[in-house]
């Protein structure tokens, strides 16, 4: 597969978008959202990390098994968290035991 | 698998076999091998490395069931006792029982048995046998300082609040090891996808590679969670961050949780490899294909795939919900699924085949019976009500004894008998060999099945005294353990000798079929004179050439 060769404007660009995107979230924690506050923090931080993978990690440009590598490391991370959260969603969950009953 | 090109320029025979040019021969002194990139080089570094900490560790071990042998503590304080079951476990498997396979026997094979020149990354690969040594070394400096007690596992919040032993470089030294382990695994993984010989498909491949490649993205995806939990702990007993420490507002089961994210598929780093051994040697000594290759094959990936989704049964007894860890029961019977069909195919293997028990073969027998006791107390400590008995309990330490060294070191030792003539165009004496085979069956049965007894019983693990009624089957596991340590030296001595004084092997003493057994024995550099060109599937002994070059091998006893 021929090397795609990603032109300086677009990695200037994104550099940008990816400064921006700090500014947003430094300017985001100043507000009170409520219960949003993690949504629109967490919205931005995944955000910047798809930039720097597609663009500056060359996963948008690289073959299919690249991306599928690296979406293999986000389905471990996943894995990590989803099953570490099994545990701590359903800790509290256990009745008591009452004598008799 | 034959080739149809890679003839060596010279005829074989044992006389001529090591003069030739090979990897041993290409260049003499200290500098050729400390900055060498050839991975069969670089494979008798980590040899040499791996063995060095194998023998650190069976010290600690030597000293833990000479403490064991009477019920008093009378040998050493209880705080020595701590250390030295850490130091036991810390060296065992970060040090020898997770590199030993890989990075020895995998170095050495993997281009050998894809036929290619090299890894994809030869200074990486050196590179890792440094970086090994460097977390080796932060490593024996903590134990030389008065060594770790936390236990391998670093529990929290014990590391980080009260152990005031050398907890930060012992896990510095992991870490750094960690990268290793990363480098090997991402060598094997890019290598075996893009230099494999013109014609060897992935289902022409041997099962050892197989299983070298699901451990290796195991290596890859796992080792980095390990890395940043046991940085954590640094960081929190350095600079007091609330991590894992409920006084701090963390939580303790959450080291647990990251810990384990890694170190229960650490197990099948392990004993995936072996697994890819034991079907080297029992196609090579039944004679027969492997029942059922693609099955074995794809054991290997739902291993590696499952085992990572079991980890919380480490965690039934530490305050994990009851729902959590129903699912990871569950989860953890799964695995047995693939193992178990890994093991019956390789006893179909040897239904019909003509079997000889050579040295290597004895070693694969053993590993047939071990793994699957280990394996089976696997499910019975899986099962939430039976773990809840004997969580803790020397029933544990001897079901992992199991995997790991009846399991691992069986596959290793088994391995390094069979490719011993590869590695060194050397035979080492065949009675001696088979003796030390024996000595370890036995001794490691000794040693490890009255710990299931023990435990069962109630015999918790990690005391340095215990009530006298236990003495007996203490005394029977510490003699085990010294038939043991005898079997162990054997090989060490006879490998040793055999490089001066063994006489020549020829290319393929075992008559086996293998890329790597196409070229000469030791190898050059090069590993092939010209590129092989495969034009079909691993362990094809009923062709007739084949036939007729096993009638031409050398007997070995």
């Amino acid at each position: 597969m021929a090397e795609h060769v990603t032109s300086r404007k677009v990695y200037f660009l994104v550099f940008a978008a990816l400064l921006a995107l700090t500014l947003a979230t430094v300017l985001v924690a100043e507000v009170d959202l409520g219960v949003f506050n993690d949504v629109a923090a967490l919205t931005i931080a995944v955000t910047k990390a798809l930039l720097v993978l597609l663009f500056f990690m060359h996963v948008r440009h690289s073959t299919r098994m690249t991306a599928l590598t690296a979406v293999a490391g986000f389905f471990w991370l996943a894995l990590l968290i989803g099953l570490t959260m099994a545990d701590y969603a359903s800790r509290g969950q256990i009745l008591p035991y009452v004598a008799g009953k | 698998m034959n080739t149809t090109a890679a003839a060596p320029p010279v005829t074989t025979t044992a006389e001529t076999a090591f003069r030739r040019p090979n990897y041993l021969n290409a260049a003499y002194g200290v500098r050729s091998w400390l900055l060498t990139r050839d991975h069969k080089r670089i494979a008798i570094l980590y040899l040499i490395s791996v063995t060095t900490f194998f023998a650190i560790g069976s010290l600690f071990a030597l000293l833990i069931r000479l403490e064991l042998l009477t019920p008093e503590g009378d040998l050493f304080q209880p705080d020595t006792y701590n250390r030295l079951f850490t130091m036991h476990g810390v060296v065992m498997v970060f040090f020898f029982l997770i590199p030993a396979i890989p990075a020895v026997l995998g170095n050495f094979l993997v281009p050998l048995m894809i036929g290619a020149k090299d890894l994809a990354f030869p200074k990486l690969n050196l590179a890792s046998w440094y970086v090994y040594n460097l977390g080796g070394i932060f490593t024996l400096w903590a134990i030389i300082h008065g060594g770790v007690d936390t236990g391998w596992t670093f529990y929290t919040p014990f590391s980080t609040h009260y152990s005031n032993t050398y907890v930060i470089a012992t896990a510095l030294g992991i870490f750094i090891n960690g990268f290793s382990t990363i480098f090997t695994g991402l060598n094997f993984i890019v290598t075996i996808h893009r230099m494999r010989a013109p014609g060897l498909t992935w289902f022409r491949l041997p099962l050892f590679i197989w299983a070298t490649y699901a451990t290796s993205v195991i290596i890859v995806l796992g080792t980095p969670v390990i890395a940043i939990t046991l940085l954590l702990v640094a960081v929190e007993k350095t600079f007091h961050l609330g991590i894992f420490d409920p006084a701090l507002g963390g939580d303790p089961v959450l080291f647990q949780h990251m810990f384990w994210f890694y170190s229960h598929p650490a197990v099948y780093i392990m004993i995936l490899p072996a697994m890819g051994v034991e079907s080297e040697l029992i196609a090579a000594f039944a004679r027969k294909r492997i029942v059922g290759y693609k099955v074995v094959a794809f054991a290997s990936i739902a291993i590696a795939v499952l085992g990572f989704l079991v980890w919380g049964h480490h965690m039934f007894v530490a305050g994990e919900s009851i729902y959590a860890a129903t699912i990871f029961s569950v989860l953890s019977m799964l695995v047995a699924i693939p193992s178990a069909v890994k093991v019956f195919n390789w006893t179909a293997t040897l239904y019909q085949g003509s079997i000889s028990f050579q040295t290597p073969m004895l070693y694969a027998l053993g590993f047939i019976g071990l793994f699957t006791l280990g394996g089976l107390t696997g499910v019975m400590v899986a099962t939430l009500g039976f773990d809840v008995h004997v969580h803790d309990t020397y029933f544990v330490v001897a079901h992992f004894h199991y995997i790991m060294v009846g399991g691992t070191i069986m596959g290793y030792l088994g391995g390094l008998h069979y490719w011993w003539p590869k590695i060194s165009g050397k035979l080492y004496p065949a009675f001696l060999s088979k003796l030390a085979a024996l000595l370890v069956f036995v001794g490691f049965n000794l040693t490890f099945f009255p710990q299931f007894i023990l435990g069962y019983l109630g015999m918790p693990r990690r005391y340095w005294s215990y009530p006298p009624e236990f003495q007996v089957l203490n005394v029977l596991s510490t003699a085990g353990a010294s038939i043991l340590g005898v079997g162990y030296l054997l090989p060490l001595c006879y490998f040793i000798w055999s490089m001066r004084y063994g006489k020549d092997s020829g290319d393929n003493p075992w008559g086996a079929v293998g890329l790597e057994w196409d070229t000469t024995s030791p190898p050059p550099t090069e590993n092939f004179y010209t590129t092989p060109v495969v034009t079909h599937g691993p362990y094809e002994y009923n062709r007739e050439e084949v036939h007729n070059r096993m009638s031409q091998e050398v007997t070995l006893g």
